[in-house]
C-alpha cells in the first residue's frame, strides 16, 4: 500500500519503519530535519520535508495517489486540520488521526474522522492485560473513555 | 442589541477587539493559554474578562460559556488552532457565528469547505489595498457571502473603463450580479438606473463568485 505519515515523532516514525518492513510504499512529511533520526541510518521510506497543512507540501508527497493518510504529530489541531484537508481536497479513502485529549478525539469521531486516542487506547489495553481479556479492536477502546458531561 | 462574544487569542488582534467589544457594551470574554499573557490582559481588560486557558480545549469552552455564546472569534496566530475552535464552537456547543482568522491566504478555501464561512485575512486585506492602488480596471474582492458562493468587489473606475458615460440600466450584468453601491468624490451615493458612470467612481457590486469573471470584462477598459 501507498501511506503518507505527516509527523516524524516517536510514533509516526515508529509506524512508518513497521510498514516499509512490511514493504509498503511509506512517505513521511516532517517539518524538522532533527526529528528524521527516528527513522535510522538509512530511511526505509520517502521524505518530504515541510509543513503539513501546507497543500503544495502535501501535493509532493503524492497524496492525491496514497491509500491510507496518517496524522501523526503532536499537536492535535494540526493533526485534525490536515485530516480534513487531506479528506476534502484529495479523497484519500483511509485517513486517521492522533488525537491527545480526549474530549477532542470524541467531538471529530462524532463528525465522522477516525480519531486515535492514544491515552484511552494504553489505558484500556492495560485494563484488558490485567484482567486476563483478549485485546479487542481499535473502536472498542476509542469509545471507551470516560464521559464527560458537557 | 448586546451580544455575548468570546475571543479567542489574547495578541494583538485580540486585544483591540476586545477593547473595542466592551467600549460597546458588549459581554465579552478573551481567552488567553499563556498564564503570563493572561494576567497581563487582566490588569489591561479586567479579570471578568479574561479566561486562562486553552481556546481548543472542549472543557474550556464549557467554562468560558461557549454554549450561551452569540459568536466566537478566532484570532490566534495559528491557523489550526483557529479552525479547530471554531469548528468545535459550531459543531459541539452550536454557536451560530463563528470568525476565524487566517494567517495563510491558501487556507481561506479550506476554511470555506469545512463550513467556517466567516475568515479575516490580514494578507488578503493588504493585499487588495495595495492591489487597490496600483489598478484602476481590476475587480478587487472585498468579501464573501453565503459560503463563498457570492463575492462583494468593487472596481474604481479608469477614464477608459466602457461604463463612463453609461446609465445603470443600460450595461449588461452577469446572471445574478447587481450593483449595489457607488463613491463619488469622497461620498456614498445609492444606484438606480439613471445613474450615469463617471471617472473615478468607485462601484462596489455583487456577484455570484462563478460569474466574476463575466463581471470583469463589464469592468474592463475599452482595448
Amino acid at each position: 500500500m501507498k501511506v503518507v505519515i505527516l509527523g516524524c515523532g516517536r510514533s509516526g516514525a515508529s509506524l512508518a519503519l513497521q510498514l516499509a518492513a512490511m514493504n509498503h510504499q511509506v512517505t513521511v512529511i516532517e517539518k524538522s530535519p532533527e526529528s528524521l533520526r527516528r527513522l535510522g541510518k538509512t530511511y526505509p521510506c520517502r521524505i518530504v520535508l515541510g509543513n503539513g497543512l501546507d497543500l503544495d507540501t502535501l501535493e509532493k508527497a503524492d497524496i492525491k495517489d496514497c491509500n491510507a493518510f496518517f496524522a501523526m504529530t503532536r499537536g492535535d489541531n494540526t493533526n485534525l486540520m490536515a485530516a480534513q484537508i487531506v479528506q476534502r481536497n484529495f479523497r484519500v479513502e483511509r485517513v486517521a488521526v492522533k488525537v491527545a485529549d480526549p474530549l477532542r478525539a470524541e467531538a471529530y469521531r462524532k463528525l465522522g474522522l477516525f480519531t486515535i486516542n492514544a491515552a484511552a487506547l494504553l489505558a484500556g489495553m492495560c485494563r484488558d492485560w490485567l484482567l486476563g481479556e483478549e485485546f479487542k479492536p481499535i473502536d472498542h477502546y476509542n469509545v471507551d473513555g470516560v464521559e464527560v458531561e458537557l | 442589541m448586546s451580544y455575548y462574544v468570546i475571543i479567542v487569542g489574547g495578541g494583538n488582534v485580540g486585544i483591540q477587539l476586545a477593547k473595542r467589544l466592551i467600549a460597546r457594551g458588549h459581554e465579552t470574554v478573551l481567552l488567553e493559554k499563556d498564564s503570563r499573557q493572561a494576567q497581563k490582559l487582566g490588569n489591561l481588560l479586567g479579570e471578568e474578562h479574561i479566561v486562562y486557558g486553552d481556546g481548543c480545549d472542549i472543557l474550556v469552552q464549557k467554562v468560558a460559556g461557549f454554549k450561551r455564546a452569540d459568536i466566537v472569534v478566532s484570532v490566534t496566530g495559528e491557523d489550526e488552532d483557529n479552525l479547530i475552535c471554531c469548528q468545535l464552537a459550531k459543531e459541539v456547543w452550536g454557536v451560530n457565528r463563528v470568525v476565524a482568522r487566517v494567517n495563510d491566504p491558501a487556507h481561506e478555501a479550506i476554511f470555506r469547505e469545512i463550513g467556517i464561512d466567516d475568515t479575516v485575512s490580514a494578507t488578503g486585506i493588504i493585499f487588495s489595498l495595495i492591489d487597490q492602488q496600483i489598478s484602476s480596471d481590476e475587480l478587487v474582492p472585498v468579501g464573501h457571502l453565503h459560503k463563498g458562493h457570492v463575492e462583494i468587489v468593487e472596481s474604481t473606475l479608469g477614464e477608459k473603463s466602457r461604463l463612463i458615460g453609461q446609465a445603470v440600466r443600460d450595461i449588461t450584468l452577469p446572471q445574478g450580479s447587481f450593483i449595489a453601491y457607488v463613491f463619488r468624490n469622497g461620498a456614498g451615493m445609492q444606484v438606480n438606473g439613471d445613474t450615469i458612470f463617471e471617472t473615478g467612481d468607485m462601484v462596489v457590486a455583487m456577484v455570484p463568485t462563478a460569474r466574476a469573471e463575466e463581471l470583469r470584462s463589464v469592468f474592463a477598459d475599452i482595448a
